[in-house]
């Protein structure tokens, strides 16, 4: 018998790939839930070589708050955007910042700049070669050094607290 | 189907086309490209959720069971626009596209002057 991990490399993954197939098909016939099993063991087999190594979930609950967090500031987000966009006398001040990165995992900073990108007024636009700092673009700041502060309270410590401690 | 979910369903429907237009309009109207990325990938996001929950809860009450494919939407929505947002704007960077005068702050890739000519190899960690 071959040992579960030589099979089943990622299994939060194949569990994930699994539920959404039965979703997107809208049925849970034998058929549907023997073809997404075969596709959730094979799909992860074939393509984990393009995986970095994956950090595990130290706290999931932490996780779960931090979700709900990034969604009501999503909200907040294009509200702010809409008015800056929306209003007429509009004195938008776009910044162009280098956030220096206290994550070391990739799959961490990929997480946070996916935050960032969906969060006030900010973009991320290029993580630098050595990975020690993320570009930010921001559409309208006053003061540099605050947001570099929000982003690291309110993103990168939760972040770090669940991944990589 | 009650007045009070109608009411609801109507709101978010409206407040959805609002948000998408604003974001389309940001598109059109803003100076230059980094700041005209900050639409799509903000209000049009919130514009397009708006409306598939509307939807959600329209075939809800019509039908009389949720649908979860909706959600699967906003998912994917969520998981790419970011990604593409990030290509977006490193490629602009690699373009060396203009910027507002009034932008603060120069990265180093848009100073012409410090970037050479040879691409620098990537310093991999190890693992990947």
């Amino acid at each position: 018998m071959i040992a579960p991990r030589a099979w089943l490399p990622t299994p939060v993954l194949s569990l994930l790939l699994l539920l959404v197939w039965l979703l997107l098909v809208r049925s849970f016939a034998f058929g549907q839930i023997v073809l997404s099993g075969a596709l959730a063991i094979l799909i992860p087999l074939l393509t984990h070589r393009f995986w970095d190594a994956r950090p595990r979930i130290g706290k999931p609950l932490k996780l779960l708050r931090f979700a709900f967090r990034v969604l009501g500031d999503i909200v907040i987000a294009n509200f702010e955007v809409a008015y800056l966009i929306a209003n007429p006398w509009r004195k938008v001040k776009p910044h162009f910042i280098e956030y220096p990165l206290m994550l070391e995992e990739r799959f961490t900073i990929t997480l946070l700049a996916s935050t960032i990108s969906l969060t006030p007024g900010t973009v991320s636009a290029n993580l630098r070669m050595d990975g020690k700092s993320l570009l930010i673009h921001a559409l309208d700041v006053d003061d540099e050094d605050a947001l570099i502060a929000q982003i690291r309270e309110r993103y990168e410590r939760p972040l770090k607290e669940i991944y990589e401690c | 189907m009650s007045f009070f979910v109608e009411a609801l369903i109507s709101l978010l429907l409206v407040a959805g086309g609002i948000f998408v237009f604003i974001g389309s309009l940001g598109l059109a109207h803003l100076r230059d490209f980094y700041m005209r990325l900050h639409g799509p990938t903000k209000a049009t996001t919130l514009g397009i959720g708006c409306m598939l929950v509307a939807s959600m809860g329209y075939f809800w009450s019509i039908d009389g069971k949720p649908d979860v494919q909706e959600l699967l939407i906003t998912l994917f929505l969520f998981i790419t626009a970011p990604v593409s947002a990030h290509l977006l704007a490193k490629t602009g960077l690699h373009m060396q596209l203009k910027h507002v005068d009034k932008t603060q702050g120069k990265p180093v890739e848009l100073r012409s002057e410090e970037v050479g000519e040879k691409p620098v190899p990537h310093p991999d960690k190890g693992h990947g």
